[in-house]
């Protein structure tokens, strides 16, 4: 019974004339206090992209409206694509499907790719790291491997394993391993005498050592080089996709030039940005979670 | 009575390239058990190479180490370190950091919660189970020596070794700290290897002093009793003949016979 009336008592409390923030919640003023600054925070980090967009969009618009222009202007784009953008879903057989299918065909060749880089080049990075002749022998070899350009190795992994999708991942992997490794090597060669120490009282294993100490001591570098590596295998992916064919993101590209379909190329490339933008921010929120309280001594 | 901790004939020659430095020559040192032993010398005569030497760190050139007569050349849980930078692992919590050692050394002989209650035992014994899901970097530098003691102490080492353990504190906190850890030999009854450079300390805390003559081939110059009786109070000694006594032997042959060289 007491229940409804305090709760009515808090509503009438209120003024009318209360921000809209206040009046979604009406429990405490500290409390709301506090969305509200969050809300402003928001604010401070939203809304000047926000605007610069706008601007941009209106630029384009006028830019490209005129008769005779080679590309479309935003108001086109949206009209040419509102399917594309409304049904992601759809899946006529072929490769006419929707842009849903597209990109998660795209990440998946990225996840299997990336997956394995990942493991490859933090078990290298190891080896490198922590032996001076591995070093010696494996480094200049790593230096040179690095600089080949991603789609280089396309004809030779078609050529190995003569068909798309293995090739595909094979050059994902080709591409984000380097620097997985590298900045492990780097890591576990920077890992203090001191924690090596500890490690010798203690008497760990080389298992413990490895799991124990290195890791999570080398942890820092070895999330640059993972960060560094999703954007390359993002940025391989899509080239490799022209050239191989068959259902993804950098084929729908491909093909969609080859129809003189401009806008649906604008709509892919927005959708590659984001969700490359997507993926470093998730390896960077990975980092951030792991890494807690390692970068600090 | 046979010796404890035994170095026998130490030697240690450092070598880069065509250039030798001899570092330690000739140490022979015998500690009786649960003794409080520090070594004092200027800064670069080679006692930290020494205790790393002690606790199979570094490898001796000549000579070694014997514990309960069987020699020692590879670092063990029975000669636990406190380093002078604590050397916690700042991505464990305190409590973590003092298992890592347990579960190592207690693996066998104790079960999971044994091992739990000696973790927190140890943690008590610094007073600083309080503080037990902390990390390193939230808590003060003497917390973290505190808890790099307790890690030390969990191991149940046969020599415990301390390097400039209170170097990196205030004279305050030092202060306090050299009074725990004195609490605790008193309590424990640990052999202790101290590295220190601070002549209030090493009389304080030491049953022997031993002092370092100054590098290249640093030797043993001279080992100085304290006969002081224990537990010692940090306020009383200050006006204590003997206490002072000591205090003048230590500086005498730092400050006058062995002084520090800058260019050698």
């Amino acid at each position: 019974m007491s229940m409804p009336a305090v709760k009515t008592d808090v509503a009438t409390a209120l003024p009318v004339a209360a921000a809209p923030v206040v009046t979604m919640t009406p429990k405490r003023a500290p409390q709301s206090e506090k969305y509200v600054k969050m809300a402003k925070e928001a604010a401070v980090r939203v809304v000047p992209p926000l605007i610069v967009v706008v601007l941009l969009l209106v630029v384009w618009e006028l830019i490209c409206r005129r008769a005779g222009s080679t590309l479309p202007p935003p108001s086109r784009v949206f009209s040419d694509t509102k399917e594309l953008i409304f049904d992601p879903f759809f899946d006529n057989g072929g490769i006419d499907k929707g842009l849903f299918w597209h990109l998660s065909a795209s990440l998946q060749r990225v996840a299997y790719g990336y997956s394995i880089a990942a493991v490859v080049g933090v078990a290298l990075g190891t080896l490198v790291g922590q032996s001076v002749w591995a070093m010696r022998g494996l480094d200049p070899l790593f230096q040179v491997l690095r600089t080949i350009p991603p789609l280089a190795w396309l004809p030779l992994s078609l050529a190995a394993f003569r068909d798309g999708q293995p090739s595909a991942i094979f050059v994902i992997f080709i591409t984000s391993v380097w620097p997985i490794i590298i900045n492990t090597a780097v890591g576990i060669r920077n890992i203090p005498q001191d924690y090596r120490n500890v490690a010798a009282v203690v008497q760990l294993n080389p298992l413990e050592f490895f799991t124990k100490i290195m890791i999570p001591a080398a942890a820092p570098y070895i999330f640059t080089g993972l960060r560094i590596g999703i954007g390359l295998s993002w940025l391989a992916i899509v080239a490799a996709e022209m050239l191989i064919g068959g259902v993804g993101i950098g084929f729908f590209i491909w093909d969609a030039w080859n129809s003189s379909h401009i806008s649906e190329i604008i709509l892919a490339l927005f959708y590659v940005g984001i969700i490359g933008f997507v993926l470093d921010r998730l390896i960077a929120g990975l980092a951030k979670f792991v890494t807690r309280g390692t970068a600090v001594n | 009575m046979q010796a404890y901790l035994k170095l026998d004939h130490i030697d240690k020659t450092f070598t880069r390239g065509n250039a030798t430095t001899e570092v330690l020559k000739e140490i022979n040192l015998t500690i009786d058990k649960g003794e409080y032993v520090s070594i004092i010398g200027h800064s670069g005569c080679g006692k930290s190479t020494l205790l790393n030497i002690v606790a199979g760190l570094t490898g001796a050139t000549h000579g070694g180490v014997l514990l309960e007569n069987r020699e020692v050349n590879s670092p063990g849980p029975d000669r636990a370190v406190v380093f002078q930078n604590h050397s916690l692992l700042p991505w464990l919590t305190v409590y973590e950091n003092v298992k890592l050692g347990v579960d190592k050394v207690f693996s066998k002989t104790k079960t999971r919660a044994e091992r739990h209650a000696w973790v927190m035992h140890n943690l008590n014994l610094v007073q600083m189970a309080h503080a037990k899901d902390k990390r390193p970097n939230e808590i003060s530098g003497g917390m973290k020596q505190r808890v790099g003691i307790a890690r030390a102490l969990a191991m149940e080492p046969k020599v415990l070794l301390l390097d400039e353990p209170f170097g990196a504190l205030d004279a305050l906190t030092r202060a306090h700290l050299q009074d725990s850890v004195m609490a605790l030999h008193q309590k424990l009854g640990n052999t202790i290897l101290m590295i220190t450079h601070d002549v209030d300390e090493a009389v304080l805390l030491s049953d022997r002093i031993v002092m370092m003559t100054n590098g290249p081939s640093a030797r043993i110059g001279e080992v100085l009793e304290v006969p002081l009786a224990r537990p010692r109070k940090r306020l009383e000694l200050a006006t204590n003949a003997g206490y002072l006594k000591c205090r003048q032997r230590v500086l005498e042959f730092l400050y006058e016979r062995h002084r520090f060289v800058e260019a050698a």
